[in-house]
């Protein structure tokens, strides 16, 4: 372009006439504090707080770019009607009032809420903002509400909450700081993001040694000290032979074991008895609590009979058959787990998982010699729960950290559990050096909150009776009606996913569509691409979308989707609500929910708007305060039906969760002086001293309560008196999991009470076992492995989050298309070149895309960056844009559901919490025909630019705060 | 003399790209006007950056190790891009060494960036002029930024602090003792421009865990039962001695 098309004259800046604002950002889920520089009201930049404990001043690549997100013409900043006669799907919209998208919304939901509240679902795909969405549908009086764990990681959260009381990401994390070995596993990029690069860095630079185990060695990978390349969904096999190798070595602190964990309790061995499995209950103790009993037993070592577990002076066996005095058989549960890994030998596992015997064995031995003779020992007194004083904390310095490598596989649950009692064996939980975990866990073993157990839970013009998301101790406390059916539209809590904390979001369209447990009227989705990347087997669930019944009726009636964005999701709706941005409104990030908070204490935080909202941009969370309201839901309205809240804002302030409880969604500086921390009476002030204090509440703990939190005395009672739990019971790690086998029981007809149905009795007595055990993922069980040998898994990139950033000018110079990544020698072998045209081909579809060699992922392993792909002309790209053109998302290949033999079908999911198993498909690759077209299938039509969205700068933008020249010009003259 | 550089070290740089777009947001609305984006939502956006990171690999699988590498200008104490300058626009600064662009003199010839031999100068399509890394030059100096914010944009947002800033002529400096001290070393010495920026190189930690240290005498299996001494009525030397 030899001449200059727009005005760019020069003006010297002065960073004096800045103004400052602090808030939360919330390009991912990290939430790191950020300091936003105005000029004018305009946006200068966007950095990190140094004050904020969490980022410490640090930004990302995603956070240093909120102002291309901010003034993104993908924005939407109007509510929309699908047009009358148009398609779903083609984004055919009319732009309407607010005051006409309220009364859509009220008259519709008022109705179902009057007949069937469960006619309604609202799903949402960012758990951080749980507090109100969980909230609101509660209230309402509807079942069907999630967000979007089930899809993600819920294995993670479940498989270590049921272990150890508590998991990863904002429930917990490696202490690195005090650590010398880290094993990280099955880790691209998480939305803990930034707190972990600080800590990964320190942790190097002081001499620490980092191991990464992944099939694929990007990212953080590429700085660990050794990459241990392993073969997808074979984790459980990796984590079951190092079991094995600890024990057989002696490895074991047993110490740690012996007081913190259920390693010595006695477990009923009588295969006659119905309490089979079961831990054995001392009759002369007290239970305490029936929700976590606290009389079981011990064989005590030195008296050589069975005594109550922590007895003064008593030592249990770990190992070793006993009879009781009634005769019973036992064992201690530390014997049934040695029994369980006794065959899982490192040759066993290396034939699995590909990592040489040797290996496997070096590593046991690192981890456990480093762990036994680097011992840490804090001068810390404290006070333990059975009121023996300490006067030093110890730790064993080896930390881990997984996500989503472990998670995603139907396999995922027993794995993860594997991985917690592997960190259990080396005495790392809550202790420095190891595991660490952040307020409000720890919490019991499983947390005492629960979802209803019957459908009489919902009722007409009623809260529902219980929590949409519980977690269940027993099959008393599934989901089900009488015939031991759903209630849930997703299946959650259900025989068929009994643990699914998270809900399945993934089911949600297909059992809508299909009418089965049920159909429902109204489907409202926040931040979420359910068309898109949010969903298995894309190409079927946009088609599900636009399905009809017999009587003309879309089999889904209703679509609401909110968004902040034009996505591929939005183009299906039939009523579209306009969200801010993050930096155009409140926010909290509530203990409620997902705090941010750290090793050392609670922390909470908010964000304050910063600019104002965008055209008629609306935050969802005043949305749903005003639909509440207006709904008359009981927790928004006074008894003479007159709104409590003008607004979130005012929300935040005044609710509590029960009149006169004194707790409500943000714990700071409540009380009427500020000065009470979760509990207090509102505080009208609130917000300006979050304002005031970098948007951000850190409530550090005592030191003597810092540590050994599951069985810290002081902790645990402050933790009862400050309202955090209810209970204050040490929480005992469970090795052995009494939850699994009481299913089990029910399974095998041998429990009285609820049972499952016939059809699934055998599968839930397969996997509800009380120890975990590795089994192939379910799909690659079914799959003919010869034809599809490789796996296909995707990782997250860090300029990129999900589908959030395509819209974003500057992210997607870093990344606009996408490769599947091969190893060279795969590659060669199925005659794809590199930057070649390939086909990718699982049993349930194919796409076409290119090919990137890459000696950094092990050989049966093809991956690619997750999300990139676009439909063309979503995100208000050009419709040949190389996310769609060259970009490619792998859901198309990706089944929700299997065949399970005999023309039945059973979810692509682990059988114990319906989690999605994502990284189980098996594919091939071959080249694509020569003539074939150098373009991406399948290709999907553009929908129409939606109303109210942004005039794009085809051929050039160049941002500038201040410069009205600088932005001028919107289509420039070719 | 003064020469300020960065310091990047490649022990810690995970290739998250926030030097990259902190450096973008920083500079697109500073004095010299902004950094122009093309075809910003179309097919095969491009657009000014001063900084990138590129990641490639060494080696062969198993064996193959991910380097993440971040680039910018290199600030050399003998730049090439200077000379090559027809209008002088190019020039190194002598009381610090940055090297930085007249914009007022500059008419984007490229010669400079022909010149350089890291590719690290680029023309941007709208202005029309050469531009690269100014080592936050707006920044660095401004005392209506609170002290420590006087640093490159870049340097403030690593998140593994990868980015070191400072005079490397200064011999108590970061900098120069990380020089020292990690083995930082330039890129391609041979074209002979030294260059200020320099690596750190990476370190591996390794530990080696003797066969003996494996099993301690103490280990918990005695307790549980596991290592048992022999029986008192298994066979020993006592049955068999004729002392």
């Amino acid at each position: 372009m030899p001449n200059k098309p727009i005005s760019l004259e020069r003006r010297a800046e002065s960073t004096a006439d800045l103004q400052v604002r602090t808030t939360t950002c919330y390009m991912c889920a990290c939430r790191c504090g950020i300091r936003v520089h105005l000029r004018d009201g305009e946006i200068r930049y966007i950095d990190g707080n140094p004050d904020h404990p969490l980022n410490k001043g640090v930004i990302c690549a995603k956070g240093a770019s909120g102002i291309m997100k901010q003034t993104s013409p993908a924005r939407l900043t109007r509510p929309l009607l699908r047009k009358e006669g148009a398609e779903r799907g083609e984004g055919a919209f009319e732009p309407i009032s607010w005051e006409r998208a309220f009364s859509i919304l009220e008259e519709r939901l008022a109705r179902i809420r009057a007949t069937d509240p469960k006619k309604f679902a609202l799903f949402t795909g960012r758990d951080q903002m749980q507090a109100l969405t969980g909230l609101f549908a509660r209230q309402f009086g509807t079942p069907n509400y999630a967000a979007h764990g089930g899809f993600c990681s819920v294995n993670m959260a479940a498989g270590m909450i049921y272990t150890i009381g508590g998991s990863f990401w904002e429930f917990g994390g490696p202490d690195l700081d005090r650590a010398r070995l880290f094993f990280m596993i099955g880790t691209a990029e998480d939305h803990h993001s930034n707190p972990l690069k600080i800590a990964i860095s320190k942790f190097k630079r002081n001499g620490g040694r980092f191991v990464s185990i992944n099939p694929v060695r990007t990212g953080y990978s590429a700085i660990a000290d050794e990459w241990v390349p392993i073969r997808p969904g074979t984790d459980g096999a990796l984590l079951l032979a190092l079991i094995h190798e600890i024990i057989a070595t002696g490895l074991y602190d047993r110490d740690f074991l012996v007081r913190c964990t259920n390693a010595g309790q006695l477990v009923n061995c009588d295969v006659d008895s119905s309490d089979e499995g079961l831990l054995v209950r001392d009759p002369d103790s007290p239970e305490v609590n029936p929700q976590y009993p606290q009389n079981k037993l011990w064989w005590d070592r030195h008296s050589n009979r069975a005594v109550a577990t922590h007895a003064p002076g008593a030592d249990p066996h770990l190992l070793g058959e006993f009879r009781l005095a009634d005769g019973t058989p036992v064992k201690p549960a530390f014997q049934l787990l040695e029994e369980r890994v006794r065959d899982c030998t490192p040759e066993w596992a290396a034939e699995i998982t590909g990592i040489a015997a040797a290996t496997i064995r070096r590593l046991a031995h690192e981890m456990g010699v480093t762990a036994r003779d680097h011992q840490i020992h804090l001068q810390i007194p404290w006070t333990d729960a059975w009121g023996v004083e300490h006067e030093t904390v110890v730790g064993n310095p080896v930390a881990f950290h997984a996500m989503r490598g472990l998670a995603a596989h139907s396999n995922g649950f027993h794995t993860i559990r594997s991985l917690a009692i592997l960190m259990s064996l080396l005495g790392t939980i809550d202790r420095p050096g190891g595991f660490r975990h952040k307020a409000p866990f720890p919490r019991g073993i499983p947390p005492s909150a629960k979802s209803p157990s019957s459908p009489d839970a919902v009722k007409p013009n009623t809260p529902l009776a219980g929590l949409a998301l519980g977690w269940p101790a027993s099959p008393d406390d599934l989901f089900v009606d009488e015939s031991g059916g759903p209630v849930r539209i997703d299946k959650g809590f259900s025989w068929e996913y009994p643990l699914s904390v998270h809900g399945l979001m993934h089911n949600v369209i297909t059992n809508a569509w299909r009418g089965d447990p049920y159909r429902i009227d109204t489907l409202l989705v926040f931040m979420a691409n359910m068309a898109w990347n949010s969903t298995m087997n894309t190409s079927e669930v946009r088609r599900m979308l636009n399905d009809r019944d017999e009587g003309g009726e879309y089999r889904i009636p209703f679509l609401v989707v909110c968004d902040a964005f034009q996505s591929e999701t939005t183009a299906f709706a039939d009523l579209v609500l306009p969200d801010t941005t993050y930096l155009e409104r409140h926010d909290v990030m509530s203990m409620l929910d997902r705090p941010i908070s750290e090793f050392d204490g609670p922390v909470d935080s908010v964000r304050i708007p910063v600019v104002p909202p965008t055209g008629e941009c609306k935050p969802f969370q005043d949305v749903l305060v005003e639909l509440a309201s207006r709904l008359g839901l009981p927790a928004f309205v006074n008894a003479d039906r007159s709104r409590k809240f003008a607004d979130y804002r005012d929300f935040v302030i005044h609710y509590e969760t029960e009149p006169g409880s004194g707790i409500g969604f943000l714990s700071g500086w409540r009380g009427k002086d500020g000065s009470k921390f979760l509990r207090g009476e509102p505080n009208p002030a609130q917000w300006d001293l979050y304002a005031a204090n970098n948007c951000v509440f850190h409530y550090e703990l005592p030191l003597s309560y810092q540590y050994m939190r599951n069985w810290n005395r002081g902790y645990l009672e402050w933790a009862q008196r400050v309202r955090m739990r209810r209970f204050g019971e040490p929480i005992l790690i469970q090795l052995y999991s009494e939850v699994m086998q009481t299913f089990r029981l029910a399974a095998r007809g041998k429990r009285a009470g609820r049972q499952p149905p016939e059809a699934l009795r055998e599968r839930v007595a397969t996997y509800f076992d009380p120890l975990p055990f590795y089994y192939s993922p379910l799909e690659a069980q079914i799959t003919d492995r010869a034809r599809y040998p490789l796996c296909a898994v995707t990782q997250r990139p860090m300029a990129m989050y999900h589908s959030w950033d395509s819209q974003n000018a500057w992210l997607r110079q870093i990344h606009a298309h996408n490769y599947l990544f091969v190893n060279p020698a795969t590659a060669r072998a199925a005659g794809v070149a590199d930057d070649g045209w390939l086909w990718i081909e699982s049993p349930w579809g194919k796409v076409r895309c290119m090919a990137r060699y890459s000696e950094a992922v092990e050989p049966g392993t093809v991956w690619t960056w997750n999300a990139i792909g676009k439909v063309s002309g979503a995100w208000h790209l050009a419709p040949d844009a190389n996310e769609s053109r060259k970009g490619f998302i792998l859901n198309h290949l990706i089944a929700e559901e299997l065949p399970a033999g005999g023309g039945a079908t059973m979810s692509n999911a682990d059988p114990v919490t319906g989690q999605a198993g994502w990284y189980d498909v098996r594919v091939r690759i071959y080249p694509a025909d020569p003539g074939e077209p150098p373009e991406v299938l399948p290709q999907f039509a553009p929908p129409a630019d939606a109303p109210g969205t942004g005039i794009v700068r085809r051929l050039l933008q160049a941002y500038s705060t201040g410069r009205r020249g600088g932005r001028a010009g919107a289509k420039e003259a070719p | 003399m003064t020469q300020l550089a960065l310091v990047i070290d490649l022990n810690v740089c995970v290739g998250c790209h926030a030097c990259v777009t902190s450096c973008k947001e920083w500079n697109t609305s500073g004095s010299a006007g902004p950094l122009a984006d093309i075809r910003p939502y179309d097919r095969d956006p491009t657009g000014t950056f001063f900084n990138r990171v590129q990641t490639f690999e060494v080696g062969e699988y198993p064996s193959t190790e991910t380097v993440h590498f971040p680039k910018s200008c290199l600030h050399c104490e003998d730049p090439p891009c200077v000379p090559v300058c027809p209008t002088g626009a190019s020039y190194k600064r002598k009381e610090d060494g940055i090297v930085l662009v007249d914009y007022d003199k500059c008419i984007g010839c490229k010669y400079c960036a022909w010149a350089c031999p890291w590719g690290v100068r680029e023309i941007d399509e709208a202005r029309h002029e050469m531009t690269k890394c100014t080592l936050c030059v707006d920044r660095i100096y401004d005392e209506a930024l609170p002290p420590s914010d006087r640093r490159p944009a870049c340097v403030m947002a690593c998140p593994t602090s990868a980015r070191l800033f400072g005079d490397i002529h200064d011999p108590e400096s970061d900098v120069a003792k990380a020089i020292r001290g990690c083995g930082g070393y330039q890129l391609m010495p041979e074209w002979g421009t030294n260059p200020s920026n320099h690596y750190l190189p990476r370190r591996k930690t390794e530990v080696r865990i003797a066969a003996d240290q494996v099993v301690r005498a103490d280990n918990p299996l005695k307790k549980d039962g596991k290592l048992p001494k022999p029986g008192l009525n298994e066979p020993s030397l006592d049955d068999a001695t004729s002392w």
